[in-house]
Order: structure tokens, then C-alpha cells, then sequence
């Protein structure tokens, strides 16, 4: 297997709430090759978005606490750079893009005041003569809204955010976030707030920057179909844990955890005639103690008597695919 | 109620279990906030100081101006905590007993104020139209001048006299809160709830009166506990000006005003009712930020 | 049952100090018979929401008209709006906002029993635990606050509430977008179970093809304020007709491995319904836009039988139609 860019290994975050202590994630683990797109899927409060905050430091401590693991970019532990080398990385290799444009947009400046403050800034720890000056910013600028196919971008980038549907806000996010040239985009629920048919245009050019620039990217979404469609791997998280971790050939067609299983039953097929959609009944276990055992233990249709009381370990029923299950291990006799 | 029913319906505490449970929360987030517990503590102490006034302090017919030559303008002593003023009157008592007066001030103004500005900017944020122009903008002429200088000018038509003072703070006090319940309003008109009530039938008063009112409940306690305090401040101004209550009614401001004829040479006489206003206006503060900490809904989260 | 005639509805706005017209729902008509579940497709800005609405009185409607059971309910005095509530309810997208946060749970589901029967005391919690009940809660949520629940067993309040007076019309706006899909799944499954149970009609308002697909047994699908496309569930979903209509179903992902990534069925913007295109109003974003005819002139209705009908230039043409009739619309 190919070296990954990124790799999360073994991260345990809490977070110190006035209640207790809350279990956000255990023990997470996962990776992403160059070139790929890792998709993590999962439902409120799975802690999907939270296991990637941090691959940028964008989490406040306190509340959150970091208790064990590391993000290794590039053999780099991301938990323990310092500040200004955090900065380098942030736009120059990891960039990042969030649900709602318009929060990350400032409505009182232009997008092309936005965009070249925003290269500007990024350019800080090169050496002066390489970098541009406003007028290059601009022109690169530009550039960057061609690339993701804005329509007009000479004329739309003296036009404010305001002034611009939600897919149109979405481009030029995405084109500020790669205008350092990271290699690894990190994208959470990027269309959630969009139109299907604005979706579909999106999705397109997150493929398109995969396939023909070679980024890297790991999509945040509660949508088993947006991962579906363009990613190579997906992890399937629920209560602060990766349950399932695979291909998404592999996953959508052989799920083996029961509760990507439950996940694929509950979803309503787009393509075909209705067949009775099943839900997960329960709720998730309160995380301020979480279970002894497995985490999915209550509502698990296939639980064991041992589930109750032994956390599962993961186990790799087939090469390339994982699951934190019993069911697996025990086929294996490896528990 | 028959027996069979009783044994059904849940009992009192269980009914109510979930607004124990936020009382309990609510406790324990004030419990937290330091600042709001010094305010509470100041508060509780002026209460007291409201609630046993004439039977703790040592001279109660100084209170209403009692005459000792003998002992004018003694200094702070065991006999005399905030020493006396220039007609021999015991400073101590005159202060516990004003806090009686200010709170008097505070709850009449705030009444009054919450009276007239919380039903107009219902009416205002609910109808909107030109029943809303008229009057957000009658309400704005008012905030565009500052409240104590017309509160002057009123007291001053009006003439002086505690019970004056009062109708000129509470006749420029009511705009603030038709701009706060105003703006409440008009958010939660278009609140989905309000719609589902729609939906099901309920009439405009009772959208009004049950799914409006309610939800403006926590700013008014918070304006409400803040301005307390700043009522009171405004009426010892007045009465500092000459405007309000008249020596030897023992009002704080009108303490002062005749107080500082004798400073700094006798500095308790205005010192301690300075000391009073000072701490009061504080403690309504502290407890109306503590409060808005835990009625906001996104703090409760 | 429902029978909604070149229903208008427009709102007055100001666009750039400029006071104009947004036509939200235009000249737009709709059957429903009982006990059927009509799908309402569409993007934002087409006008599936406030056709329900204006049906329930919450937005008032420009010209058109609504019968309900053959009964004109287009303009009602107090009273019969205050009947129609009995006939008709709504739930809403967002269940964390449509319960007031200062009302128990029982005196939320109470509310429209309160205003419109004579119950009262411990017959009226009696009545309102049973509601409950159906909908899958215990009557331990009597006395709960609406912060206490989760957004499903919110939904389920709402449900409750809407079902306290037995209306044989629900107007469901976008009932389960606000939910995690494995509480989605249990909500439409109870949906549908009810829906036989009481054999009630839906009015179904949703952005989601997939939801609309196992929901309802006929759709229609809206753009900008018109339907361009309605009729029986299956033969839109097999055999979409609308150019949209291909496009909006070809732009779900799904949930399943080998999937062409890099098939985005449409270009361009939603226009603003403020100021929709000329002629058909997709025009701008169809590929089979014909020049001069789609710019300029409304297309029509091309019924293709069993009450599939498309309003597009290219059924006229032709496409293996049988036996269709061409209606000119004005």
C-alpha cells in the first residue's frame, strides 16, 4: 500500500464539559493516499467533524483535550507544531472548506479583497522575492476562480458574497482554500446547503480537482450518497468511533459492521422502487460515560453477550477493509 | 378527583420534574458566576436592609429628620457607624432607611416603564403597518434625547418632590423596552412554532399572550433587573439636583446634595449614601449580567 | 379530495429600493384524491412551500383557487378557517423550532384541542397521552420540555399535534430534512403506517427524490413556481419526460459502489424567481432548448396518459407518445 499523506493514529479526544468529562473520540484511526478521497460518513454527533478540526488546530483547548494519538502529515505529528509552523501549513498544504460559504465570507469586502488578502497572508513565510505583489495576487486570484469554473471571473471577483448564489459562494471558497496549492483538502458537508442540481455541479469539481490536479481530499458528510459517488475510501463513524473503514466499492456493496448495515436499510434508494426502510431504533449512548463495551452495543440487531461488557477491537475481515466488530474477530478466532 | 385518578395522574413533583431540573441548572450556572453572586449578595443585603430597616437601626426618629444639635457632624463611632449629619441626625440610620425610598424608586420607574413599553412594542413588533411607524417613531424622538437631561426637564415643569421625579424617570424610561420587546417580537412572529400555532387555529391574542409574551420573558427580567439600578441612579440625581426628594426626606441623592456642602473636612455625611448608590447600581448590574448568562438560550446549550 | 386551480401567489418586495412582485407560485394546479400521497419536488425558490401554506392559510394566495372536497376554501370567513384547521394541518421542516420552548409537551399537544373541543383536566391529558401513544411516545413525555427531546421524538410531538384533531388532509413540509436518516427511516415508516391506518391524504414537500420516491404514490415536480412535470410516482421516476426532471433525478447521488463520478446533469444557476426567464423558464439551463421557441413562448402540457403530464415543446414533437393531448396553455 501507498504511503499516506495523512494518517490519524490511535486519537482520543475529550472534551472537559461543565457535566463531566465528554468521550468526543476513541481511538481513531485513519488515512488518506495522495491522490485520494477519503469520505467520512456519519450522523449528529458521531464526531466526524471534530476528528478532522485539529489536523489544522482549530480546536480551543480548553474545552478540548487531546488525551493520546497524533496526525502525521507527511511523517509531521500535527498535534505538537508549533504555531508559526501551523500557519505554514494551514493554505500552503492543508486547506480547508465548511458547510455555510457565507459564515467564512466577510459580506463587507469584495471577493477579490477577500482572495488576495487571503494569498497575501499565505505568502508570509516565503522569501520576499518570491512573493507576488497585489496586482499578481490578483491575477492568481482569478486563475484559481477559472479553475473551479466560475463563470465571468474577471467581472465577478469585484462582486460581494451577497451578490452571489450558493454554489457560486461555494466555488469561491474552494478556489481561496487551493489558491496556496495545498495537497490535501479537507471539505465538511461542502453541499449540504445546496440545490441537488448545485450539488451535482460541486461534487463534479471536487472530483475533477482530484482526478486532474492529484489533491487529496477528505469529505465530511452525513450523505451516504455524496461518498458514494466520489470518494475511494470511506470511513463510517458513529459514537466518536470509526466502525467500518474501507473502499467504497467494498463498504456500499459488503457492509460488515451492523451499523453501516442499519445506515444503507434507513436510506431510501433514489433508483429504485420503495422497499420498507428499516431505521436504527435507540439513540446514541451518552458520551459523558460511554458503554463499557461496544458503543453500538443497545442497538445492535446481531449484538453478542460478550458486546456488553468487551470493547471491540478491529478487525480486518478482508484485506483493505476494517470494522470494530465481534462478529469479525470472532470468524477469525484472532479476538 | 376520584382515587382511581390520582393514582394515575403523576404527582406534583413529577409533573414537574423538568422545571426542577432547569431551576437546578439555572442554579448551578448562577452558582458558577462569580460576579453574579457578589451582585445576589449585594442585593440580599439591601433587601434585608429594605425588610428590617426600622427595627435595626439605632435612631429611627432620625430617619425622618429629627433634630440633635448637640451631636451635629460627628464623626464615624460606636455610637454614630456613618457618624452625623448637620443637624445632628445619625447618618447610619438615614442611609438603611433610604434603601426603603430607592427600591420604592426602582420598581415604581421600571413598573411603570415596563407597563407602557412593554404592551406598545408588542402591539408595535405584532400589527407592524403604520400602527409600528407611529410608534417606533415616536419611541426613537424619545432615545434621541438623553434620558436624564429630559427627565430634568420634566421634573422640572413638573416641579420637585420624590413623587415628580418619579413620573419624569419613568415618562423617559418605557422607550427602551418597546425597542427590545419590538424587536423580540417581530423575530418571534415569524418563529415556526408561531406558525404551527397558526396552523392549528389559535387567534391573535392568544399567539400573543401564549406564544410571544412568554418567549420575551428573559430580556424584560434582564432589562428589568439592570435598570432597577439605573433608576435608582437617576432619581439621587435628581434629588442631587434638587429635582427629587427633598432633606430630610432620607433619600441617598438628596443626602449627598447637602453632604457635599461639608466636604472633605465631614466626608461621611456624603461618603456612606455615595457608598449606597454605588453598591446598589453595582449589585443590580452584576445580577442583571448573571441573569442574562443563564436565560440565554445559547449559553444553556 | 384537494383540488387547487391556477393558483397564483406573489409577494410584494422591494428589489433594489424597487417595489416588485415575486411571483412564488404561478398559475399552478393540483388534484389530490383521497388517500393519496402527492409528492411535491423541487429546488429552493421553486414554490413547493408556500403552495402548502397558501392552502392552510398561512400566506394569503393572489388569484386561483383551492376546494377542499369540493368546497371553495380559496377565501374563508373566521369560522370557516376555523373548520378548515379541523381538515387540515401542517408539519413542518424543523422540529427543534415548531414546538414553543416554554410549553410543556402536553400543553403543546393539548393547544388545538384546547381551542377547538370542550376537553379539559385529566380527559384532556387522558386524550392527549393516547395521542402520544400513537405516535410512539410514552406518557412520560407529558411534562418534558422541548429541549429534552431529540429532533425525532420532536417530529413525533408534532405529529401528535397535528393529528389531535383528525384532519384527512396533511401538508407535510419537508418533515424529515432536519433528521439524522436513521430517524428519518423510522418517522417515514410511521408516516406511511398512519397514512393507511386513517387513510389520510398527503400533500408531501420535499427537495429529497429518494423520500418522495417510497413516500408517495404520484409527484409533481415545480420550477420556479410552475410544475413542469407531474404524475404517478413509478412512471416519472422510470420515464421522467421534463428535460428537469431527467436532470434533477440524474443529479441524486447514490448510495451504492460504481458510480460515474464526474456527471454533473446541469450548468448554471437557479434563476431568481423575481425575475424568472421568458418562455419556458428552464430554457436557460436545458441543453434541448430549442432557439426561438423556448426563449419566447410557454410550452405546453402534453399529457402522456394515466395523468403523466410534462409541460415541455419536445413531448409535442413526439417521443413516442401515445395518445396524447395537446392542450395549449394560454
Amino acid at each position: 500500500m501507498e504511503k499516506p499523506l495523512l494518517e490519524i493514529r490511535d486519537y482520543r479526544l475529550n472534551f472537559n464539559t461543565f457535566d463531566g468529562v465528554y468521550h468526543a473520540l476513541d481511538g481513531v484511526n485513519l488515512s488518506v493516499v495522495a491522490g485520494q478521497s477519503l469520505g467520512i460518513v456519519g450522523e449528529t454527533g458521531c464526531g466526524k467533524s471534530v476528528t478532522v478540526r485539529n489536523v489544522l488546530g482549530l480546536l480551543p483547548s480548553p474545552p478540548a483535550d487531546v488525551i493520546s494519538g497524533e496526525i502525521l502529515y507527511r511523517g509531521k505529528d500535527l498535534l505538537r507544531v508549533d504555531q508559526k509552523e501551523m500557519q505554514r501549513i494551514r493554505g500552503s498544504e492543508i486547506a480547508m472548506i465548511f458547510q455555510d460559504p457565507m459564515t467564512y465570507l466577510n459580506p463587507v469586502f469584495s471577493i477579490g479583497t477577500q482572495m488576495v488578502d487571503a494569498i497575501m497572508a499565505q505568502q508570509k513565510s516565503l522569501p520576499r522575492e518570491q512573493r507576488k505583489n497585489k496586482r499578481e495576487a490578483r491575477q492568481h486570484a482569478i486563475a484559481m476562480l477559472e479553475k473551479v469554473h466560475l463563470p465571468n471571473p474577471e467581472k465577478q471577483i469585484d462582486r460581494y458574497p451577497h451578490e452571489l448564489s450558493g454554489g457560486m459562494r461555494q466555488r469561491v471558497l474552494i478556489a481561496m482554500a487551493l489558491s496556496g496549492a495545498p495537497k490535501l483538502l479537507i471539505a465538511d458537508e461542502p453541499t449540504t446547503a445546496l440545490d441537488v442540481t448545485i450539488q451535482a455541479q460541486i461534487l463534479d469539481l471536487i472530483a475533477e480537482l482530484v482526478e486532474d490536479m492529484g489533491l487529496s481530499v477528505i469529505l465530511i458528510t452525513h450523505d451516504l450518497g455524496v461518498v458514494a459517488k466520489i470518494c475511494d475510501r470511506v470511513a463510517v463513524m458513529y459514537a466518536g468511533q470509526v466502525v467500518e473503514y474501507g473502499s467504497v466499492d467494498d463498504v456500499f456493496t459488503r457492509p460488515r459492521h451492523p451499523y453501516t448495515e442499519g445506515l444503507l436499510r434507513s436510506i431510501p434508494h433514489p433508483g429504485r422502487p420503495p422497499e420498507s426502510l428499516s431505521g436504527i431504533p435507540g439513540f446514541l449512548p451518552n458520551l459523558l460515560s460511554p458503554p463499557k463495551g461496544c458503543r453500538f452495543f443497545e442497538r445492535c440487531p446481531k449484538a453478542l453477550e460478550k458486546c456488553r461488557e468487551t470493547p471491540p477491537r478491529i478487525s480486518r475481515p478482508e484485506k483493505g477493509a476494517e470494522a470494530l466488530c465481534h462478529l469479525y474477530s470472532e470468524e477469525r478466532g484472532d479476538a | 378527583m376520584t382515587a382511581t385518578e390520582q393514582t394515575n395522574e403523576p404527582g406534583w413533583r413529577e409533573r414537574h420534574a423538568s422545571t426542577i431540573r432547569m431551576a437546578r441548572l439555572y442554579a448551578r450556572t448562577f452558582r458558577n458566576n462569580g460576579s453574579a453572586m457578589l451582585g445576589l449578595g449585594i442585593i440580599t443585603v439591601f433587601l434585608l436592609a429594605v425588610l428590617l430597616g426600622p427595627w435595626i437601626v439605632p435612631y429611627p426618629e432620625d430617619a425622618t429628620g429629627a433634630i440633635n444639635l448637640a451631636n451635629k457632624l460627628q464623626p464615624p463611632s460606636a455610637s454614630h457607624w456613618f457618624g452625623t449629619d448637620e443637624v445632628g441626625s445619625d447618618v447610619f440610620t438615614r442611609v438603611v432607611i433610604g434603601a426603603r425610598v430607592s427600591l420604592q424608586i426602582g420598581l415604581i420607574v421600571t413598573g411603570i416603564a415596563m407597563f407602557i413599553g412593554v404592551p406598545l412594542g408588542i402591539i408595535a413588533g405584532f400589527v407592524g403597518g403604520w400602527v409600528e411607524e407611529a410608534i417606533m417613531r415616536v419611541t426613537d424622538v424619545f432615545l434621541s434625547v438623553p434620558g436624564l437631561i429630559l427627565a430634568i426637564a420634566i421634573a422640572g415643569v413638573l416641579g420637585p418632590g420624590i413623587f415628580n421625579a418619579m413620573l419624569a424617570l419613568s415618562l423617559v424610561w418605557w422607550p427602551g423596552y418597546v425597542r427590545l420587546i419590538q424587536a423580540k417580537t417581530l423575530s418571534l412572529k415569524s418563529a415556526i412554532y408561531v406558525d404551527a400555532a397558526r396552523s392549528i387555529g389559535a387567534g391573535r391574542l392568544r399567539i400573543v399572550f401564549v406564544h410571544i409574551l412568554p418567549n420575551c420573558l428573559s430580556p424584560i427580567i434582564v432589562k428589568g433587573s439592570m435598570d432597577m439600578g439605573m433608576a435608582i441612579l437617576g432619581a439621587a440625581s435628581l434629588g442631587f439636583l434638587g429635582l427629587g426628594a427633598q432633606p430630610p426626606y432620607p433619600e441617598w441623592g438628596a443626602m449627598i446634595s447637602v453632604g457635599r456642602n461639608y466636604l472633605p473636612d465631614w466626608w461621611w455625611y456624603s461618603f456612606f449614601p455615595g457608598m449606597a448608590i454605588f453598591l446598589t447600581v453595582l449589585g443590580f448590574n452584576l445580577l442583571g449580567d448573571g441573569l442574562r448568562d443563564i436565560l440565554d438560550p445559547k449559553g444553556r446549550e | 379530495m384537494l383540488d387547487v386551480k391556477n393558483l397564483t401567489v406573489g409577494f410584494p418586495v422591494r428589489n433594489r429600493g424597487e417595489k416588485a412582485m415575486l411571483m412564488a407560485v404561478n398559475d399552478v394546479s393540483l388534484t389530490l384524491n383521497k388517500g393519496d400521497a402527492l409528492g411535491l419536488v423541487g429546488e429552493s425558490g421553486s414554490g413547493k412551500s408556500t403552495i402548502g401554506r397558501t392552502i392552510l392559510h398561512l400566506n394569503p394566495s393572489t388569484s386561483g383557487h383551492i376546494a377542499l372536497d369540493g368546497e371553495e376554501i380559496t377565501r374563508l370567513s373566521a369560522a370557516g378557517e376555523r373548520a378548515l384547521r379541523k381538515r387540515a394541518q401542517m408539519i413542518f421542516q424543523d422540529p427543534h423550532s415548531a414546538l414553543n420552548p416554554r410549553m410543556t409537551i402536553l400543553r403543546s399537544v393539548a393547544e388545538p384541542l384546547v381551542l377547538h373541543t370542550r376537553l379539559r383536566g385529566s380527559a384532556l391529558r387522558e386524550k392527549v397521552g393516547e395521542l402520544l401513544e400513537t405516535v410512539g411516545l410514552q406518557k412520560q413525555f407529558l411534562y418534558r420540555y422541548p429541549h429534552e427531546l431529540s429532533g425525532g421524538q420532536k417530529q413525533r410531538v408534532c405529529i401528535a399535534r397535528a393529528m389531535a384533531l383528525n384532519p384527512e388532509l396533511l401538508v407535510l413540509d419537508e418533515p424529515t430534512s432536519a433528521l439524522d436518516v436513521s430517524v428519518q427511516a423510522q418517522i417515514l415508516e410511521f408516516l406511511k403506517s398512519i397514512q393507511q391506518q386513517k387513510s389520510l391524504t398527503y400533500l408531501f414537500i420535499s427537495h429529497n427524490l429518494a423520500v418522495v420516491r417510497y413516500m408517495c404514490n404520484r409527484v409533481a415536480v415545480m420550477y420556479l413556481g410552475k410544475i413542469v412535470e407531474q404524475g404517478p410516482t413509478e412512471e416519472v421516476f422510470k420515464a421522467p419526460r421534463h428535460p428537469y426532471t431527467k436532470a434533477l433525478l440524474e443529479a441524486v447521488p447514490l448510495p451504492e459502489a460504481g458510480q460515474s463520478r464526474r456527471t454533473a446533469p446541469l450548468g448554471g444557476d437557479i434563476p431568481s424567481p423575481l425575475n424568472p426567464p421568458t418562455g419556458c423558464a428552464f430554457h436557460t439551463r436545458c441543453d434541448k432548448a430549442i432557439a426561438g421557441k423556448c426563449d419566447r413562448v410557454p410550452p405546453p402540457e402534453v399529457d402522456f396518459g394515466h395523468g403523466h403530464v410534462a409541460s415541455c415543446f419536445l413531448g409535442v414533437e413526439g417521443q413516442g407518445t401515445t395518445g396524447e393531448k395537446i392542450r395549449e396553455l394560454a
